[in-house]
């Protein structure tokens, strides 16, 4: 091994790429674009989303209590729902996204209640549907609230304290940092652009330095130069390893760009609506950036190991493009909720690093894991390259026909 | 020099099962001389001098360049040697000095070195005016200039050319075969392979005839026509390859 070669071929591959508008694009545009987009998107999306279901009043329809005028007046008087005319269709049209929910108010309820029989009320929903719930919430409570008003009455008929059949209240309030909450929304899925865009990074210079070097000849020249292969592949591949890291630096600093810029204009909008940005906790946005380099050592090796089999560009692609459905499997499985990490699982590259970023991005440091991930990372990349080195040793590859 | 003792490269391929690309080629090449060795597709020259210049790692026999073995002192090899075949390109993104001062670095040529080098380079193949374009812009001439420049910038001892001419116009091939014959006169010792008659009745001092992985002539123009009867190369060729199929 010779540094001095070592740093003349990656000198001039960098100057190579460096020239490459291709390049440029898929290292510096492509990511400086791409979080931005990620973030604001998602974040204007969800809150979108979420803004216009809440704002919309739910279209519900009353079956039945024609002879319960009270409690249908008092109902029809909530400003928080819309009694829409009740047709037959009810229930298809529940299915068609027309009407949010129904409501059954059963015969007699009025009557019911005038004389302390029991009763009950019915709701009607689409289940697991985002805005049905909420109609759903609304008559709930407003009928929650209609039954506090009833035994309200009938306490105070019997001249009875309201904390007889109340005696304290349960309340709930939110204290865990707001990171975490952000983190469990969007926490998993920037880390793991993160890991996409370090593969993408160094996809097209690895395909380029070896497969797109052999068709174009270039190859055999330099091949036939005193230096050792093993200067050669180092050269190569510090090169393929700076386009992917490149990639990711990118990509962080137009994120964090985004978010202060963004945030700043957001702010100036109204408060309430940065809660459209996801937050995220930065030292643990650096520690994933920091998980993330040995699996962009793993990943410029093993793409240059397998492009160099090809023998043109082309076929190098066809040999790449797939693996990017390896690097989205596991940490699509990262995201999903209930798989938690374990000592089993931090041995697995790309989903490990998928599932701890998740927990650095909502603050939470795993020291035993993180280093037990970090280990792994290094393990397999080394592997990687020593099989890149002796992908580069062998004739058959080199010279394949 | 050169000197190969049986040289014998085998080739596994799923589809052809074994190729023998060489076998037990032997001959000998000494300073000041151009060896030219004559072949039709496939013949096994490519796989010849890759095993010369180190690409390739022979299957059995042995060779020596400029004095070191091609196995052992492979690195030794290369250093001393410069290859250039009609199948390496140049990379289109660097100038042509950039190109060159690349492989001085990787003959670990001293910066200094490579610049006087370059310079002296540039006036003889009369490179001047596109020394810093771009390759990718170049004429094939252009680029033919600059391959030859950056194969000679470690003033190399040993020249193997693979089919240097293929795909060329008459000016480009003749611009070729005077470098060759500056070789020569420089005391190098040059390795020539092609399939075209006239360029080795022309340019050659030793020729051998390769075919089917074996070489089943050799001698001077001369000794070739009086062992055959013949007085143009390609009839004495097809003799000898006639002969084998
Ligand atoms: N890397 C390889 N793997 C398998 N077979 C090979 C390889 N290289 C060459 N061969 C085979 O070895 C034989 C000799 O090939 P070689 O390239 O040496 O011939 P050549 O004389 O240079 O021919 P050409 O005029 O086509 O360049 C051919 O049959 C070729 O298909
Ligand atoms: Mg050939």
């Amino acid at each position: 091994m010779n540094w001095k070669n070592i740093i003349t071929i990656y000198l001039k591959e960098l100057r190579d790429m460096l020239r490459d508008r291709r390049t440029l694009i898929s290292m510096i545009v492509i990511p400086t674009l791409v979080m931005p987009g990620l973030v604001l998107g998602i974040g204007f999306v969800s809150y979108k989303i979420v803004n216009q279901a809440r704002s919309t009043v739910p279209a519900v329809m009353v079956l039945g209590g024609e002879d319960s005028p009270k409690a249908r007046a008092a109902l029809a008087a909530n400003q928080r729902i819309k009694i829409i005319p009740t047709t037959a269709d009810w229930k298809q049209r529940i299915s068609d996204k027309k009407v949010r929910a129904a409501v059954e108010i059963p015969s007699g309820f009025d009557a019911a209640i005038e004389r302390g029989a029991p009763t009950a009320i019915k709701i009607y929903n689409y289940e697991g549907e985002m805005r049905s719930g909420f109609a759903v919430g609304e008559v709930r409570r407003f009928f929650t609230q209609y039954r506090d008003k009833v035994i309200a009455a009938r306490l105070a008929e019997r001249s009875l304290p309201v904390t007889l059949i109340r005696p304290f209240d349960v309340n709930s309030e939110n204290v865990a940092p707001p990171e975490k909450v952000g983190g469990n929304v969007i926490g998993g899925l920037i880390p793991y652009f993160f890991l996409l865009l370090s593969f993408t990074g160094a996809m097209y210079p690895a395909m380029d330095l070896t497969a797109g070097e052999k068709e174009r000849g270039t190859m055999e020249a330099i091949l036939s130069s005193p230096i050792a292969r093993i200067d050669l592949v180092l050269g190569k591949f510090f090169m393929v390893l700076t386009a992917s890291l490149s990639t990711v630096l990118f990509s962080l600093v137009s994120m964090g760009l985004t978010f202060v810029i963004g945030g700043a204009m957001l702010a100036r909008s109204g408060a309430a609506q940065r809660a459209a940005l996801p937050s995220l906790d930065p030292f643990g946005l650096l520690a994933v950036v920091g998980m993330v380099l040995p699996m962009a050592v793993l990943f410029s090796a093993a793409l240059l190991t397998i492009s160099l089999f090809a023998k043109s560009f082309k076929e190098a692609q066809s040999y790449v493009s797939p693996l990017i459905i390896v690097i989205i499997m596991p940490a699509v499985v990262g995201l999903l909720p209930g798989v938690e990490l374990n000592a089993r699982l931090a041995l697995v590259p790309i989903l490990n690093v998928s599932l701890v970023s998740k927990e650095l991005v909502s603050g939470v440091w795993h020291w035993n894991y993180l280093a037990l991930i970090f280990g792994s990372s290094c393990v397999y990349a080394a592997i990687a390259l020593a099989l890149a080195v002796r992908m580069f040793n062998r004739e058959d590859v080199i010279f394949r026909t | 020099m050169i000197e190969a003792r049986h040289l014998t490269k085998t080739f596994r391929d799923k589809k052809r099962g074994e190729i023998h690309a060489t076998e037990a080629v032997s001959f000998q090449v000494v300073p000041g001389q151009i060896y030219g060795l004559l072949g039709a597709n496939g013949a096994g020259k490519t796989t010849t001098l890759r095993l010369l210049a180190t690409l390739l790692q022979p299957t059995a026999g042995s060779a020596t360049v400029a004095g070191f073995d091609v196995v052992r002192d492979a690195q030794h090899v290369r250093a001393h040697v410069g290859f250039l075949a009609a199948s390496t390109a140049l990379y289109g993104r660097l100038t042509a000095r950039e190109t060159i001062a690349y492989f001085g670095k990787l003959n670990g040529m001293a910066a200094e070195d490579i610049q006087h080098r370059t310079q002296r380079l540039a006036d003889e193949l009369d490179m001047h005016e596109f020394l810093d374009r771009r390759c990718d812009k170049f004429s094939t001439g252009m680029k033919q200039k600059t391959s030859i420049a950056r194969t000679l910038i470690h003033d190399p001892v040993v020249m193997i050319f693979d089919e240097p001419t293929v795909g060329l116009d008459v000016m480009a091939a003749r611009t070729i075969v005077r470098f060759v014959r500056d070789c020569r006169a420089r005391g190098k010792t040059v390795i020539y392979s092609t399939h075209v008659m006239s360029e080795v009745e022309k340019l050659c001092d030793v020729i051998g005839i390769i075919h089917g992985g074996r070489l089943l002539a050799e001698g001077t123009l001369e000794q070739l026509r009086d062992r055959f009867g013949e007085q143009e190369m390609e009839e004495i060729f097809v003799k000898v390859a006639g002969e084998e199929g």
